[in-house]
């Protein structure tokens, strides 16, 4: 397998900040977000917002499925893992992410079955090559990893493996994109969009904040030139007064999305009143759980689950960094008592997470200059 | 899990059974095909799998510079131990 160790068109990388020099009017300033993690990621790694003009500022976005999880919800799952009788399996980005009494792999170090799957489909196997135990899956993510979810519990069924429950913390992004919106403490004027997200749910329902709230949005792909170019589409649009849906990156993303996928979705899954999110508090309509139909592997209806909410740590400024309030760098514990190899919030945890990206690659050489 | 994998279709599944052989960061796994029951893959064709499911066709223009961006955020061996622990079989 070859890598080529160079960005597609830098000659097109360096043209696209020169538009984004030309667009930004040096009179106002433009605070746009990005809303997916990968994009954070993408953005630390590349360097990309120190050579943007001063008065192009971009906010991190709440689009990291393991940051956004209240620990709440990582306390309920590792009771269920303290159960000798269940196998707990959840994605490897779970595992170092922090509950109140540690996390997924300090419980295993304390004898708990942990195992990572790296497709709920596997964990769906280990319960089929385990009929004498309780198979849980931790199941997180975006509308990405959902209809995974979803087709696994549906081959559940049909298998009949009953001894499969699937522990379901899957939100919906176009909630939280409003919440932000409706946040009194934030003012933004764009947004980039998630691309793998709108892979599924296409790009029809960011119409919304386009139409309520007159804000430009460009789902985007996750290169330095998408990026570069996506922003370019949002500035272009501020400077002529408008606000649309584009689709910069439709080289992936289908206007209306993966119509199996939203199929599945709907089969599977239906929306829960509210949906508690790390720092952001309750948000209505926010996130799925399995239909009646499937409550036999629903961790939620067949197993004890408490549903405890527990508060971060008080010093921790998780949730206003999710909502753009707050830089990473300025929470307080930044650096400092919360880093990568000892995290106390999840953004620390995870690539996707502003705090992890803007650590790992604070003055980190830029991969992308100009000349 | 936030990854983004291109492979290669290497074998169509037989009826039924929603699971193509791939050809994946130089890895041979079955990957779920079911989600692009629309448009369904051919032999050669390129897609991107989120947790072992196939999500969007992808050229193979794309599929390069997918696995380039990869490498660049230093995502590159993640993604690679992710599918070498794909366990719904390797198309035996
Ligand atoms: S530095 Fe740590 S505690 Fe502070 S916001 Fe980031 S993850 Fe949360």
């Amino acid at each position: 397998m070859k890598y080529v160790d160079e960005f597609r068109d830098p000659t097109m990388i360096a043209r696209a900040f020169e538009e984004i020099r030309t667009l930004a009017d040096p009179a106002r300033h433009y605070r746009i977000m990005e809303v997916c993690g990968g994009h954070t990621h993408a953005i630390f790694r590349f360097g990309l917002k120190d050579l943007l003009p001063p008065n192009v500022e971009l906010i991190h976005g709440p689009g990291c499925p393991v940051c956004v999880l209240p620990m709440g919800r990582i306390d309920d799952g590792l009771e269920l893992a303290g159960d000798p009788h269940v196998i707990f399996t959840a994605f490897g980005d779970m595992m170092r992410v922090p509950g109140s009494q540690g996390s997924p792999l300090e419980s295993k170090a304390r004898g708990a079955d942990v195992r990572i799957v790296y497709s709920p489909l596997d964990a769906l196997k280990i319960a089929e090559a385990n009929p004498d135990r309780q198979v849980v899956f931790f199941a997180i993510g975006f509308e990405t990893t959902a209809p995974s979810t979803a087709l696994t519990l549906l081959k559940a069924r049909a298998n009949r493996v009953r001894n499969f429950a699937v522990f379901c913390n899957h939100v919906t992004i176009i909630p939280a994109i409003r919440a932000i919106l409706d946040s009194p403490d934030m003012r933004l004027d764009g947004f980039i969009g998630p691309g793998h997200v709108s892979t599924v749910i296409g790009c029809r329902p960011y119409e919304f904040i386009v139409r309520d709230y007159g804000c430009p949005i460009a789902v985007s792909g996750f290169e330095p030139l998408d990026i570069l170019q996506s922003l370019v589409m949002v500035l272009r649009q501020l400077r002529d007064g408008i606000a649309k849906v584009e689709n910069q990156y439709a080289r992936v993303v289908p206007w209306e999305g993966n119509l199996a996928a939203l199929r599945v979705l709907a089969e599977v899954f239906e929306v829960r009143a509210h949906f508690e999110w790390r720092g952001m508090g309750f948000i209505s309509h926010s996130a799925l759980r399995l239909r009646g139909e499937f409550a036999e592997w629903d961790a939620e209806r067949t197993l004890p689950i408490r549903g405890v909410c527990v508060a971060d740590p008080k010093a921790a400024q998780c949730g206003e960094v999710l909502k753009g309030v707050l830089k990473p760098h300025q929470c307080k514990l930044f650096g400092k008592e919360c880093t990568p190899e000892q995290p106390i919030g999840a953004l620390m945890v995870s690539p996707e997470g502003a705090c992890a990206a803007h650590f790992k690659y604070r003055g980190a050489p830029q991969l992308v200059t100009l000349g | 899990m936030c990854l983004a994998i291109p492979a290669q279709i290497s074998r169509l599944p037989a009826d039924d059974d929603p699971l193509a052989t791939t050809d994946i960061m130089g890895v041979r796994r079955r990957v779920n095909i079911d989600l692009l029951d629309a448009d369904p893959p051919e032999l050669g064709d390129w897609v991107l799998v989120h947790v072992g499911f196939a999500l969007s066709k992808i050229s193979a223009e794309q599929a390069d510079e997918q696995l380039r961006l990869l490498s660049l955020l230093g995502e590159a061996s993640a993604a690679q131990e992710e599918v070498e622990g794909y366990d719904c079989g390797d198309g035996e």
